[in-house]
């Protein structure tokens, strides 16, 4: 039932809003609301209750195994939140002078050297607001750069077949156009089909590595050497840094410019889409381009520098400086972490794969790349069962949640027939993988003796199967209803 | 190890699972010149214990001055059930509602955040989030220029009353896209938007013009005469609103003759603590026509194979893991969290609490205002009407005023200065609900003995009102 629909016209929650409060008098009336908005009208319980209920209709990290691919599902640590909820961190206004953020300004500061350092990028900037965001940011440098030196003539950014979709949504953002790269069987980027299109007209390239496939990019340093060779840069995509983290770093690799996504690799909540948080790090050559405002420290005090003194800067991604909170969660828990943690987080990310992926393989799933290493994730592929049982990923997907775990990612990478994208991250202990294997074993059975239970899957949940077209044909975005 | 669970022979069992000899061996596929064993930068981990001891101390250093700053951050009251509810587990560590059937909590709660927006913005359909209010503007010129089928200019009018933050972020992102952002002038003794000053383009081809409403002096526009002016042109209007004052004030969908066609604004003000600026969440609304338009996520009702109401994700094939480069927008999250406080804050308010707060805020500001001008060198600077924030000229230095006031741990306001030289020493300030008589009362006693010490002994400075 929604809010609404337990609404009685005239219930408030009366300890929340003022009880006296002037009319407004100097107002020009043609400028005042003549009706009221629809809104709830419940006491204080009742929105508990209601939201209550409705967060226990969810699955998460805090209640299941969530081994979503490429999405990096970890425990966020508790501390994070309720140290980054500190009433003096809650109080601060965005534009309170630097005197009177000290404490927090160090904690940012103290971030951006922590992950130049993790990263091997000399210079970083913390504003950009999600993945996305710091992907258009690390665009805009790499074609601030080459405006910048006269060269604008590079019109096209190279993005492998196997990327993430805002990889090339970026590009275009950006103005560029997009020139797609096939993979090798082995799932590494084509070098053949790169050398081909590599030219006058490269911009640079956008890169994950480990790429979406779940393997480690091998070529790496030729793929750099070529794109440099004619001019380009090379993007980053930190969708994957969970895999590498204190094993290898982008800027060893040849990278000119990465984002992080800390709302994985750092650990910071997903909550439920968002808020991420997409750090930029870049080479000296593109420092003059970072977005602003970044955190500077004189060996006294802390403060902010701007596009007064960074004039080439892209310029601001939003009105302050960022999600200031989500970075604070990523600094807290990266001092929890510390250099000895950091080096343990690719360890067990990298070791619980290549356990479930071995498992799985014997217990005869079908692996989309037999011959590699599992980085932190990797992809089984379900073609033989939909051919031979016509039952899909999908199907899988949706009655692994009877079994009380949410899906791995399925139809991503678009690469791979029917597949799960599965990663299970550090923090599952190996009962919870062992576990995740029965449930598979266990469905593989049913799906040779009672197909319908997939088909039909899944049966536990609140609802079972939506009606995804009717949602999109005949569209109810909003209640129209009024209020009892 | 902190957060890692395994056991020494966990770790046994599974490296002779894979046969593999110990962890090192299963980073063999990279090369082995690339890699890295150092990170001296970064510092030895720490207990729960330690991080605790060390951020309640920085914590603590940041003072919680009294704050009469707005600017597009505001220090309202937050329920105590909104961050209670909004960090239980099962909102906080969720992904993404992808798989719909085990995120109807998710789900629906964006579903009523959605119909909440649109009633409050009178517009048709909400989406389920931008980053903030600046990057939600640059997404709804962009948004504009895909909507506006008859228009070929690319061209977007944005008055400098618009917040100086929300022009440079849209700048920004629209850069690389051939999209020309033109400035109008504000009306000095106003602090408006006059609609005579657009007249000279008047006959040009305007893709959209951006309304901010109160703008960011706090001064209310003449929407229905800028609305319908744009619209004679056959240009797009975008709204940026603030929250709460649409609990007073005409909805963008009502301005002029047929309302604005997009809405858009910063959330912050809907259960989301100031916290230096972020995670705060954008809102965007627009007209039923224009939802296909729409960037980010938006969630529809449909119902299951047995005919229940379900909620999921809907209209995905304007997104970029479904269009990839031809996508509305590169935006993959929403700010889902922040709409979570949202909607359990406009829950516990409802459309009376929320006017409540609206009228509180108002008159808090009008008796700041009264308060601060009884000062001689202290005027209003514009003699328009307001909502719950306006601008104040000083006749001596601000800057001088103002640092001694940070030292008594008051945000005084915020110095238009930076942003709006030609108004001298301009400052912005702002009284929400939840600053009291007594606060104001402070504010003014500091001032007052702040200026008469710098105007009486030794340092004269003459009030000159202009």
């Amino acid at each position: 039932m929604l809010i609404f629909e337990q609404s009685r016209q005239g219930r408030r929650a009366q300890a929340q809003s003022p009880g006296h409060a002037d009319e407004v008098t100097d107002i020009p009336e043609n400028l005042l609301r003549n009706e009221s908005p629809l809104m709830p009208e419940v006491s204080e319980m009742q929105a508990v209750r209601h939201y209550t209920r409705l967060s226990q209709k969810n699955f998460s990290i805090d209640t299941q195994f969530y081994p979503l691919g490429s999405c990096t599902m970890k425990y966020n640590p508790r501390a994070c939140n309720s140290l980054a909820m500190l009433p003096g961190f809650l109080a601060r206004h965005p534009c309170a002078p630097e005197g009177m953020g000290q404490g927090f300004l160090a904690c940012m500061y103290e971030l951006q050297e922590m992950l130049r350092e993790v990263t091997g990028m000399p210079a970083v900037s913390l504003t950009p607001a999600a993945g996305a965001q710091g992907e258009f940011a690390g665009v805009a440098m790499i074609r601030a750069y080459h405006d910048a030196r006269g060269d604008s003539v590079r019109s096209e950014i190279l993005v492998p077949d196997a990327a993430h979709g805002t990889n090339p949504a970026t590009a275009t953002m950006c103005g560029y156009k997009v020139r797609e790269i096939p993979t090798d069987r082995q799932g590494d980027v084509d070098l053949a089909a790169l050398r081909e299109a590599v030219g006058p007209q490269t911009a640079g390239i956008m890169l994950t590595n480990p790429s979406t496939l779940g393997v480690f990019e091998r070529r790496i340093e030729e793929i750099a050497a070529v794109i440099h060779e004619a001019g380009g840069l090379l993007y980053y995509d930190g969708a994957n840094l969970n895999a590498i983290l204190g094993k290898v770093r982008p800027g060893d690799m040849g990278f000119d410019v990465i984002h992080m996504n800390l709302h994985k690799t750092f650990s910071t909540p997903h909550g439920g889409g968002g808020p991420g948080a997409g750090p930029v790090g870049v080479s000296k050559r593109l420092e003059p381009f970072l977005p602003v405002p970044i955190v500077g420290y004189d060996g006294d005090e802390y403060y902010w520098i701007t596009e007064d003194v960074r004039p080439q800067s892209i310029g601001r991604l939003s009105a302050f400086m960022g999600n200031a909170g989500v970075l604070m969660r990523a600094y807290i828990y990266a001092r929890m972490l510390g250099r000895e943690g950091m080096h343990r987080v690719a360890d067990f990310a990298t070791l619980n794969a290549n356990y479930l992926m071995v498992r799985l393989a014997r217990a005869g799933f079908d692996l989309a790349f037999p011959e590699r290493r599992a980085t932190h994730e990797f992809i089984v592929t379900l073609r033989r069962q939909q051919k031979e049982l016509g039952i899909t990923a999908m199907d899988f997907a949706k009655r692994l949640l009877d079994y009380n775990m949410h899906a791995p990612t399925t139809y991503f990478p678009l690469l791979v027939p029917e597949c799960l994208l599965i990663e299970p991250t550090e923090t599952e202990s190996k009962e919870d993988l062992d576990a995740f294997v029965e449930a598979m074993v266990q469905i593989q059975k049913e799906a040779e003796t009672s197909p319908e239970l997939l088909k039909e899957a899944p049966h536990t949940q609140p609802v079972r199967r939506l009606d995804e077209v009717r949602a999109a044909k005949h569209l109810d975005l909003a209640w129209t209803g009024t209020v009892a | 190890m902190p957060f890692i669970p395994h056991t020494d022979s966990d770790i046994r069992e599974m490296l002779a699972t894979i046969g593999a000899g110990d962890i090192e061996d299963l980073f063999d596929e990279i090369p082995e010149g690339l890699r890295y064993g150092e990170l001296s930068g970064v510092p030895e981990g720490m207990t729960e214990q330690e991080i605790t001891r060390l951020m309640m101390e920085r914590a603590e250093a940041d003072g919680r001055p009294l704050c009469f700053m707005g600017a597009g951050a505001y220090d309202h009251h937050i329920p105590a059930a909104v961050w209670q509810i909004t960090t239980r587990g099962e909102f906080y560590s969720a992904y993404t509602p992808y798989q719909a059937e085990a995120s109807q909590g998710t789900l629906q709660l964006i579903y009523e955040y959605q119909t909440m927006m649109a009633g409050l913005t009178g517009l048709d359909v909400s989406n389920a989030s931008m980053y903030d209010g600046a990057s939600a503007l640059a997404e709804a010129a962009l948004m504009a220029v895909r909507g506006n089928r008859k228009s070929k200019s690319r061209r977007i009018l944005v008055p400098t009353t618009v917040h100086p933050a929300y022009r440079k972020t849209t700048r920004t992102i629209v850069d690389n896209q051939d999209i020309e952002l033109v400035e109008v002038p504000y009306c000095s003794e106003g602090g408006n938007t006059v609609p005579d000053s657009l007249k000279h383009f008047e006959g040009e081809d305007i893709t959209a013009l951006v309304i901010q409403h109160p703008n960011f002096f706090g001064i209310l526009e003449e929407v229905d005469e800028l609305t319908d002016w744009a619209h004679r042109q056959g240009a797009l209007v975008i709204a940026i609103v603030n929250p709460t004052s649409l609990a007073l004030l005409k909805p963008p969908g009502k301005w002029g003759e047929s309302g604005a066609d997009i809405a858009c604004g910063e959330g912050q003000p809907l259960g989301v603590p100031l916290a230096a600026g972020g995670p705060y969440f954008g809102f965007m609304c627009c007209k039923q026509a224009l939802v296909r338009q729409m960037p980010g996520r938006i969630v529809g009702r449909t119902v299951d194979r047995d005919g229940r109401d379900g909620y999921t994700l809907t209209l995905q094939a304007r997104e970029q893991h479904i269009r990839r480069s031809k996508a509305t927008s590169n935006i993959c999250t929403n700010q889902g969290l922040l709409v979570t406080a949202a909607t359990i804050y406009m829950s516990l308010l409802g459309a009376d609490g929320l006017a409540r707060v609206a009228r509180a805020c108002h008159a808090s500001t009008r008796a700041l205002v009264e308060k601060l001008t009884e000062n001689e060198y202290v005027e209003p600077l514009f003699n328009r009407p307001c909502f719950h924030e306006t601008a104040l000229r000083f006749s001596l230095p601000l800057a001088d005023v103002m640092r001694p006031l940070f030292a008594h741990n008051l945000l005084p306001g915020y110095d238009l200065s930076t942003d709006y030289p030609e108004l001298g020493n301009a400052l912005l300030v702002c009284a929400t609900e939840t600053r009291t008589a007594a606060d104001i009362e402070l504010y003014a006693d500091h001032l007052n003995r702040i200026i008469s010490a710098q105007t009486v002994a030794g340092c004269p400075v003459k009030p000159k009102m202009a």
